[in-house]
């Protein structure tokens, strides 16, 4: 299940609805990951652009790799601006077994920041910067810079 | 014709252009200036598929995307 929001993320509702989805599933492990905009570097909120087709086929394969061992996978995301101090990202893995989940979570929050189609950008005095120095090129960037 | 978008943070309308291949997008993007950093450091789909070829044959309708960096959460 991946749930995209406008503005920041009602936190304790998600949490809740997820964890009463699967309250009767079997699984024994729920292990969910939040972020949070910190107030850092003047900035007021973060901002954030999303390319949907893409980041569907990235969580359809993740969620078929953990659907492999026994487990679910489960994100929502903002997009457009979000305050310091509330959170535009959670994650969150459910498994049979606490090892396959914190292992997974760790997997697959490093792999939605290396892969995940979504732009970050600073809301300083009201302008949006992009957070280039933050960014990581997708594997396999650069194809169209190689021709001379 | 095959429609040439630019993602996120790169600053610029869609194209629509003449290309048979993946190759001919590069050549044709390369001349302009202004996005010669963001060519280095971006990943390329086609119909929103994520590729590594230059070689891809690319047909009547094709969309291809450019993906600069990413920082998601």
């Amino acid at each position: 299940m991946l749930e995209l929001y406008s503005g920041p993320l009602d936190v304790p509702e998600i949490l809740k609805r997820w964890y009463e989805n699967e309250e009767n599933s079997n699984y024994g492990a729920y292990i969910p990951f939040v972020g949070t905009v910190r107030a850092e570097d003047s900035i007021e909120a973060l901002s954030f652009d999303i390319y949907e087709p893409i980041l569907d086929s990235w969580f359809k394969a993740w969620e078929e790799k953990a659907g492999q061992k026994g487990a679910k996978v489960v994100m929502a995301h903002s997009i457009g601006d979000v305050p310091v101090h509330t959170s535009s990202y959670i994650a969150a893995v459910f498994s049979p077994k606490r090892r396959v989940a914190l292992e997974l979570i760790d997997e697959f929050v490093e792999d939605f920041k290396a892969s995940a189609p979504i732009w970050k950008y600073d809301i300083i005095k009201g302008e949006r910067i992009y957070a280039k120095d933050r960014s990581t090129c997708i594997k396999g960037s650069g194809l169209l810079g190689e021709v001379k | 014709m095959v429609r040439v978008e630019f993602l996120g943070p790169i600053q610029k309308e869609s194209l629509e252009l003449e290309a048979k291949s993946l190759r001919d997008i590069a050549d044709i993007l390369s001349q302009d200036d202004e996005l010669k950093e963001w060519l280095r450091t971006s990943a390329v789909a086609v119909n929103d598929t994520l590729v590594s070829s230059l070689d891809i044959k690319l047909n009547d309708g094709d969309k291809i995307s450019l993906l600069p960096p990413v920082c998601g959460g």
